[in-house]
């Protein structure tokens, strides 16, 4: 097993190189799944069940296939049987249970994707439906408790006698918080082009990991991994969900084996992505803390609840931040989840820690208050010497750094502490923060490859992703300080399987570990060949371990400032100014990092004012299920968003010094923004998205 | 979608013609709300008659001091039109709150008037509707309505109108020019639109074939002021949850004349007469705009999920009064 022997001098990284696949992007030639070109491809549209329970009991075909330039129409009385179905999400069309509304029970083929939607529409099935449930709330008595929850985390966790000090505190704040149900929503939709030629199965799939899809994919059809080629060199966004394979993968699939040697082309539509895709449970939290009248916390009790699908379990992380985050003697967190008739819940951008922390930084305001505090003052109180949880030392820890620097930045002490005390030009207007947080992830199983090529130049090949998020670049420079050499030098190749072995993007930790195998390749590289390697000279390297990993408690973190404006008549509410400033260990490429953690700010000030996935609880599906209804911010939204970062230096969390930077900008966003509203109006919102009626008098 | 027929009329009475030819037929504006009707399967109509390029596209000053506008005048050139700007803000104000650019690049006058509601479930074929599939119900009275009617609502059907462009013609007291296989009629644009009652299929008052080709803003009273106002989630591209067009003329301290539309809130431009007629010769006080929006919305049936409409179109009304009240002239 490899593992680091030096930390990597910056040369390269810590530079703001432009994209590497920029030009491409902005002259149309970079390919995304969907656009390989094929000779007469056929184009899938999926049919989707319209009860969110029961069983199908008829099934219509006849005037579908009649529609002239149907290739196939897909049942699960006519479909591929799979192989394996332990992941009944991906076990379509194998019988005819329906789990939830919007479910994938059929799909048509055809010449075009106009005739595909069209006939799908012409399919007529007629079902058993059962009654269905798909309310999420608190006080259900069907609420269980996982095994564990993601990321292998403890379901619950408790140290010291909460209850005992709740009682005793002099302060406390006994609050629940709901947040709401979100979808990702990415620019791209999800696409999947699948070629089943030569006993190979081909896909062109728009994913957060090559290998991932090819892992869930290739044994659900009997496949050998190396029958299941997966390319994926550019994506227009995931925001984790294309972490996993989704059902339309298997389902186009499915519709590649039934008519081999042509290429099949699915692309979801925007409303599918509503129901195939994944989404953010919505949580209800409910939140206890005691302190002294110094704001010191005696107490942290966390209760979570969120929901999974009747198919699949999936147990967001909801807690796991307050475990960690404030130095408290007396501990507990819960975790429960209602099993529902709904779609499977998936990963959403710093799932656990988003919805979490949301809830526990505005829990954090009202101790302030309750306590007559500055809420800033009052986390740098409740700041830890080592990790409460673990006792571990924290590898960094630059939080007071981070709410120092933003306090100064978004002007703190100007703000009025009592709220309603500030109005301009008809609106109310205050000024709010919350901290972020978001570990370190380590996950073993990245190999890169590099291969000394003519003139000096380095073919350095690893299967990872870039979602936008800047992989084309930031592995660039990190191979080329790794190699000492400049970065025109360096030719990467990522998002296909027919290169190494690499984890999914996810979890903020893409640069850690790919870069980690990166580096460990490059000194191989150099053992053996020097620094003239012959033309063809190879070497490998993996993720390796870092011993570091069990001896550190290893996070970024964040803080996050708001100014909110809400006007007096209508309540509607404005983030004028966001100032973020984050401590992530070496910031590799500070243009591409500028750039996703003012994404991660966005998404955070779109869920706090607008991402609401509507429920209907009759129909049993997300009512408003397109963009014009589920609102995203919209440039108009966003005003001044100030993003920088402590410098930080932290030799234990990876050979390049840097922690992950895609996720931790949503975190505490959302709050900030709640907090200020509450600075500006004297109204506490507790439920997401904050809207104006709130505001109303 | 289902396969269509696409014709490209050429004359005002050739358009007319083919739809009076064919039940299935309908008219293709700008097609921002058709075509994604025809992606939905919300309508299917055998054949698009397309009117967007007849020559309907002019704006033109009138003999009494109005201003006709053509049918085929984008939403983006009438927005811009320096007679529209000058004589009407509050029109102007309107077109530039709605949709977005490249949506009104598109929309046409005609088009504006007569698109259809963005109610969820009217636009999910997989769902109950009345309005789409009569007499298979109303999904909005026990799910999504925040963007549902308090007024002017029938236990039928709930949508709203999302017409921005079409509340400031209301207010405007615009007439709306439209032909028929049986020649040429004029009508009120508030008497365009009709309350769903229990046909909420019936959008408005036009019969088939029948093709809107311009429409007349008389002028404004002296010493008028314009403004449209509206609220809404989002900050851009977002359809209104209350909007406000007010036409105010204040003198010595009363209400010399006053028309207010509001949008949003009703299945129609929504013409606020109660209001208006409590207001007229009134004092021009904050305490005066608020009865009268009080009393305009006595009228009101919220549903759980927009009661609170109420209070914000009644805040945003007297908000509106009291700039135009307060502010400098236009």
């Amino acid at each position: 097993m490899t593992q680091t022997r030096a930390r990597l001098t910056a040369r390269a990284m810590g530079t703001p190189l432009d994209r590497l696949d920029g030009t491409a992007k902005v002259t149309g030639t970079a390919r995304y799944a969907y656009e390989q070109p094929f000779a007469e491809p056929a184009h899938l549209h999926p049919v989707q069940a319209t009860v969110a329970a029961g069983r199908v009991t008829g099934i219509d075909t006849a005037a579908a296939e009649a529609v002239p330039g149907v290739l196939a129409v897909l049942t699960h009385r006519n479909a591929p049987r799979l192989a394996g179905t332990g992941d009944a999400e991906l076990a379509i069309l194998q019988d005819d249970r329906v789990a939830f509304r919007g479910q994938l029970v059929g799909g048509v083929v055809a010449t075009t994707t106009e005739t595909a939607r069209y006939a799908a529409g012409l399919v007529r099935l007629t079902y058993d439906e059962q009654p269905h449930d798909v309310e999420l709330r608190a006080d259900r008595d069907d609420l269980y408790a996982p095994e564990s929850v993601n990321g292998g985390y403890a379901t619950d966790t408790a140290q010291g006698d909460v209850e005992a000090a709740l009682a005793a505190a002099p302060v406390t704040v006994d609050r629940t918080y709901t947040t709401a149900m979100c979808h990702n929503n990415p620019m791209e939709p999800h696409t999947t082009v699948a070629v089943w030629a030569d006993g190979a199965l081909t896909l062109y799939d728009s994913t957060q990991g090559v290998y991932a899809v090819r892992a869930a994919v290739a044994p659900l059809f009997g496949l050998d991994a190396e029958q299941v080629r997966v390319v994926s060199p550019h994506v227009g966004g995931g925001f984790g969900s294309k972490g996993t394979a989704h059902a339309h993968v298997v389902l186009a699939s499915m519709a590649a084996l039934v008519l081999p040697g042509r290429a099949v082309k699915l692309a979801l539509t925007r409303q599918q992505l509503f129901f195939l895709a994944g989404y953010r449970t919505p949580t209800v939290q409910h939140i206890r803390l005691g302190a002294d009248l110094d704001g010191r916390l005696d107490a942290i009790s966390v209760d979570a609840v969120s929901q999974t699908s009747r198919i699949k379990e999936f147990a967001e992380q909801t807690a796991v931040a307050a475990r960690m985050m404030y130095a408290a003697p007396n501990r507990r967190t819960t975790h429960r989840l209602a099993r529902l008739d709904v779609p499977v819940p998936s990963w959403m951008r710093a799932p656990g820690e988003c919805p979490g922390m949301f809830a526990a930084e505005v829990a954090m305001d009202e101790l302030a208050d309750a306590c007559g505090l500055d809420p800033v003052e009052l986390r740098v109180r409740n700041e830890p010497a080592a990790d409460p949880e673990t006792g571990r030392p924290f590898s960094s820890r630059n939080l007071v750094a981070c709410l120092r620097e933003g306090a100064r930045r978004i002007g703190w002490e100007r703000r009025h502490p009592a709220p309603r005390s500030r109005r301009e030009d008809g609106a109310l207007v205050g000024l709010g923060v919350a901290a972020s947080v978001y570990p370190v992830f380590w996950m073993p199983g990245s190999s890169a490859r590099i291969r000394a090529g003519a003139d000096g130049r380095y073919t350095v090949s690893i299967g990872a992703a870039d979602l936008g998020t800047g992989t084309w670049t930031a592995l660039t420079q990190i191979a080329a300080d790794a190699l000492d050499v400049s970065v025109e030098r360096v030719d990467l190749r990522i998002g296909d399987t027919a290169f190494p072995r690499a984890t999914v993007a996810g979890g903020s930790s893409g640069m850690t570990c790919w870069g980690s195998a990166v580096v460990h390749a490059a000194e191989e590289l150099r053992d053996r060949y020097g620094h003239e390697p012959p033309e063809g000279a190879e070497a490998t390297g993996d993720t390796g371990e870092n011993p570091d990993t069990e001896r550190y408690a290893m996070y970024a973190f964040g803080a996050q400032f708001a100014e909110v404006r809400v006007d007096a008549d209508t309540g509607e509410v404005r983030v004028p100014r966001l100032v973020g400033v984050f401590a992530a260990g070496r910031i590799i490429n500070p243009k591409t990092a500028r750039s996703q953690l003012r994404g991660g700010m966005t998404m955070g000030l779109s869920m706090a004012l607008h991402e609401h996935s509507y429920m209907d609880a009759q129909l049993g599906q997300v009512a408003n299920h397109d963009l014009a209804e589920y609102h995203i911010a919209a440039h108009a939204d966003i005003g001044s968003l100030d993003v920088s970062w402590i410098d930080e230096d932290d030799p234990h969390v990876n050979p390049m010094g840097s922690k992950g930077i895609g996720e931790i900008g949503i975190v505490g966003t959302a709050a900030a923004i709640a907090n200020a509203a509450h600075n500006a109006t004297g109204v506490r919102v507790r439920d997401l998205p904050i809207t104006l009626d709130a505001f109303l008098a | 979608m289902k396969p269509f027929d696409y014709r490209r009329a050429q004359d005002v009475s050739g358009a007319v013609a083919l739809l009076s030819a064919d039940p299935q037929a309908a008219f293709l504006g700008g097609g921002t709300n058709l075509v994604d009707h025809l992606r939905l399967g919300v309508v299917a109509p055998g054949l698009l008659v397309d009117v967007s390029r007849l020559p309907l596209d002019r704006i033109e000053p009138l003999e009494d001091g109005g201003v006709r506008v053509g049918a085929t005048v984008r939403n983006s050139d009438l927005a811009a039109d320096p007679l529209i700007r000058e004589r009407y803000p509050v029109l102007s104000q309107a077109l530039l709150a709605g949709a977005s650019g490249q949506l009104r690049n598109l929309a046409t006058t005609g088009g504006n008037l007569l698109q259809r509601t963005r109610c969820v479930y009217f636009q999910d074929v997989s769902t109950p509707c009345n309005k789409r599939a009569p007499g298979s119900g109303c999904a909005a009275l026990h799910g999504y309505q925040r963007y549902h009617a308090i007024l002017g609502g029938s236990p039928e059907c709930v949508a709203t109108h999302p017409s921005d462009m079409a509340v400031a013609m209301a207010a405007l007291d615009a007439r709306v020019l439209v032909r028929g296989p049986g020649g040429e009629r004029g009508l009120a644009l508030t008497d365009l639109h009709r309350l769903p009652g229990d046909e909420p299929w019936r959008d408005t008052v036009l019969a088939h074939a029948e093709l809107i080709t311009a429409v007349d803003l008389p002028p404004l009273p002296a010493g008028a002021r314009t403004r449209y106002r509206k609220v809404r989630d989002r900050a851009s591209y977002a359809f209104a949850l209350v909007s406000v067009a007010a036409v105010l003329v204040v003198r010595d301290g009363r209400v010399d004349d006053v028309r207010i539309a509001l949008g949003g809130v009703a299945p129609k431009p929504w013409r606020a007469v109660v209001a208006e007629r409590a207001l007229r010769g009134g004092p021009a006080t904050e305490a005066n705009f608020r009865r009268a929006a009080e009393a305009e919305l006595a009228a009101a049936r919220p549903l759980d999920g927009n009661a609170f409409k109420v209070p914000l179109a009644r805040n945003t009304l007297v908000a509106t009064l009291r700039e135009l009240a307060g502010g400098t002239p236009r």
